[in-house]
Parts: structure tokens; sequence; C-alpha cells
């Protein structure tokens, strides 16, 4: 693979590691994750490592988002509990 | 300590281990330029020795079948971590209420349901290629095991709940997640019951095609079940949390 | 493109970290925690590169031609399954601070008792 090819890839997964730490939403941070997952899989691809970027595809872009967003949709269901019948936290 | 303490703090401590991982990187071979012996070796030795042409596989189930062996009980643990934090949660909120029965509520798109239904059986197809194929193209136990996951996965997005309980009923699939990970371990044993050493290859290398490789197919099956296993107890007990609470509050 | 090979590793590692420092929202923090284990795949894979070589699979190219090292990748490649799970266990921590404090916010968290 072409050193500039790497290079951009490098850059822009420098640039996606910074917009998932600056996203605050969990819900739009399991989105942006999950392009970072994906490029990260073709940072690897670039380094020539087919095995490790079909797993990262698997598992950054599609377990990992999923279960960010089931646990968001529990915390919220314990919120929406918590006002509904006036527990005390 | 306050935030602004906090975040002072962290800021002079990330200058000074920028400092030091840039004085440790600079001790590093120029990118590219990889110098070590052990790689080599493996690599050339990979394809003669067990007749299974990717390299990575062989490193991963034979010669460092260790350090598999101990990611793969990492993922065992951390799996039960999750069931035994969230079935606690679960158990007190289940009193007395039926489990999931009357779920109302607006249910998947036509076209989600259609797209998942078709969806399944090419996913679940894939997953089995690539656990089986791990030995000759990229891919193998753990990749393949995800994918096996995932299509379940998908089939609870189309079909709804209670569809996918009524396929993973849970005894069956921990049955599963269990197996594979002491099928691994076994595979090892196998190994010191012939003679030789612990998770030694002792299944002798074919020639070519689909059976090479000796027990790395095997090791490649039994970490598939084990990581399919592991999702599918991870989402669904995540699921099961959800819908079981929205429930209670109708 | 040693420094920036390396560099981007070493960003994502401090990246991270200030993330999970300066998180207010537990689940948040989570994620941020797969970035700085996103920055150790980037440089162990970055040091078993070698330039103009394949990938280490001989299903379509002779044996002995000039491939990467697949040790670095076989120790990478069960680490990026088995991390998901971890990140899974921490969600389930969360989930359950969430349940017994009421908040995500790390700041307004209490002790947490056996």
């Amino acid at each position: 693979m072409t050193t500039a090819l790497q290079a951009t890839i490098l850059v822009l997964v420098a640039a996606g590691g910074l917009a998932v730490v600056v996203t605050r939403e969990p819900a739009k941070q399991a989105a942006v994750s999950s392009i970072f997952g994906l490029l990260l899989a073709a940072l690897f691809f670039s380094y020539q490592a087919p095995d490790v970027a079909l797993s990262q595809i698997v598992v950054g872009s599609v377990a990992v988002p999923a279960m960010i967003l089931l646990a968001l949709a529990k915390v919220r269901e314990g919120d929406r509990e918590r006002e509904g019948s006036g527990e005390e936290p | 300590m306050s935030r602004r303490a906090r975040f002072v703090l962290f800021a002079i401590s990330a200058v000074g281990a920028a400092g030091l991982l840039a004085w440790a990187f600079a001790g590093l071979p120029e990118f590219g330029d990889y110098q070590g012996r052990y790689g080599r070796i493996v690599a050339a030795s990979a394809v003669p020795d067990r007749s299974a042409t990717e390299a990575v596989a062989v490193t991963v189930f034979d010669y460092r079948a260790l350090d598999t062996l101990g990611e793969e009980f990492i993922l065992f643990v951390s799996v039960f971590g999750v069931l035994a934090l969230l079935r606690i949660h679960r158990g007190e909120r289940e009193r007395g209420r039926a489990v999931g029965e009357g779920r109302r509520g607006p249910g998947p798109s036509e076209s989600l349901r259609l797209a998942g239904r078709l969806l399944v059986a090419p996913v679940l197809l894939l997953g089995i290629y690539i656990v089986s194929h791990g030995h000759l193209t990229p891919g193998g136990g753990f990749q393949g095991g995800v994918v096996l996951g995932t299509a379940m996965f998908l089939l609870f997005l189309s079909a709804g709940y209670l569809a996918f309980k009524r396929v993973r009923p849970v005894s069956v699939v921990e049955a599963v997640e269990a197996g594979g990970a002491a099928g691994f371990a076994l595979i090892g044993v196998g190994g010191l019951l012939l003679g030789a050493v612990f998770l030694e290859n002792f299944i002798s290398p074919g020639k070519s095609g689909l059976l090479t490789g000796g027990t790395i197919p095997l090791s490649n099956a039994a970490v598939g079940l084990e990581v399919a296993g592991a999702l599918i107890m991870i989402l669904s007990e995540f699921l099961d949390q959800r819908l079981l609470v929205r429930e209670r509050s109708r | 493109m040693t420094a920036l090979a390396y560099g981007v590793a070493a960003w994502l590692l401090v990246v991270g970290i200030a993330g999970v420092v300066t998180s207010r929202n537990l689940i948040h923090l989570v994620v941020c925690m797969s970035v700085v284990q996103a920055s150790t795949y980037v440089l162990l894979l970055g040091i078993g590169y070698r330039s103009g070589a394949k990938a280490p699979v001989f299903a379509d190219i002779p044996t002995g031609t000039r491939v990467v090292d697949p040790v670095v990748q076989a120790l990478t490649l069960t680490d990026v399954v088995v991390e998901a799970t971890v990140i899974a266990l921490l969600l389930a921590i969360a989930v359950q601070a969430h349940k017994r404090f009421g908040t995500l916010d790390p700041d307004r968290l209490g002790a947490i008792r056996g």
C-alpha cells in the first residue's frame, strides 16, 4: 500500500478519535464510534492485516454500538420509571 | 478535588506522558523496517509445517495457542460479569409478573422486518463460512463467531423479542458458550494425552483443502461457538433488561 | 511517516484518557475507553509492518514472499474481540451505577458499597 494512502487514513483515524471523545451525547457517540471503527478497519487493511480488519469491522461497527444503544435504553427506562413512581434515587 | 484541579493535574501528567512516549517511540525501528526474527520464522514455516495457508490463524491457534486460551477465558469471565450484574437487577423487578407476554409496542417497520428476514439466513451462512475457512483465508473463530451472533440479533430486530427468545432458550445458549470454551481447553488436553505438550497440534496436517491444519479447524469451531454464544448472551441480557422494565410501567 | 504512524497511536491514547478524565457521563466514559484500546492496536500493527510486503495469507501468493509480521496480527485480532466484551462489562457496571445512584455523572456518584 502506498505511503500516501496510509498517511491519509492515519490522519483520518486521529480526527475520528478526537470526534468520538468530543461528542458528549452517548446516542450520537454510538454512531460516531461506528464510523471510527470503519476508519480503523481501513487503516488495518492498509497495514496488510485483513484478519484484524475483519475483526474490527464486525466488532467496532456492529457489536459495540449495539451495546451502547441498549445500555442507553436501559438507563432511560430506569429514569422514566423513577419519575413515574416518584421513587427516591 | 474540583474539576479544574483535576483537569490541570491531568494536563501536566499528559505532557509528561507524551514526552515519555515520544522518547520510547524514538527507540523503535523505522516504520516499515520490521526487524523481528520470530515473525519471519513463523511466516516462513506456517505453510510447510501445518499446510494451512493462513499464517495468522496458525499463530493464533497453534504457535501461540496459550495466549488465545487466556484471551478466550477473559471473554468468558466478562460475559459472566455482565450476567451477574444484570440478572440481579432483573430479578428485583420480575416479581409477580409474566415475562414478555402481551408485549405491545410500535414494533419494527415493514422494511426492517422484510430486510431482516431476508438477511438472517445469508448472514448465518457467511458466519459459518468464515469460521470454517479460518485456516485458509482471513477469518476464523473470533470474526465468524461475532458474525453468527449478529445474525441472531438481526432476528430480534426483524421479528421482535418473542421470536428471539424462542430461538435462544437460555440454557441452550449457555451450554453452547461454555461448550466452546471447554472445547478449546480440551483440544489442548488432547495434546497432553497423546504424549506431547499441552495444546500441541496432534492431528497430522493434510495436503491441501479444507481439512488441513491439524487441530486448527477444530479450535476455530470451538472459539466460534464460544464467541457467538457470548455475544448472544450479552445482547439478550441487555434486551431482557430493556423489555421487561418497559412492561412494568404500562 | 514514522512519526505519523507512532504519533497517531500516542495521540489516540492521550485523547482517550482526556475524554475519560473530563467525562460527565459514564457511558461516554466507556466509549472513550474504546478509543484508548484502539491506540494499542494502531501501535502494534505499526510495529509489525514491512514496507512493500503483503498480507500473511498464502492462499494466493507463493510461499516465501515477503509478508508483514503475523505475530502482532495474531495478538491484535483476539484482542479486538475480547475488548468488546470488556466494554460490555463496563457498560453493565454503568447501568448498575445508574440504578444505585440515579445519575450517570461520575462526579456525583457516591461510594459503591457491596
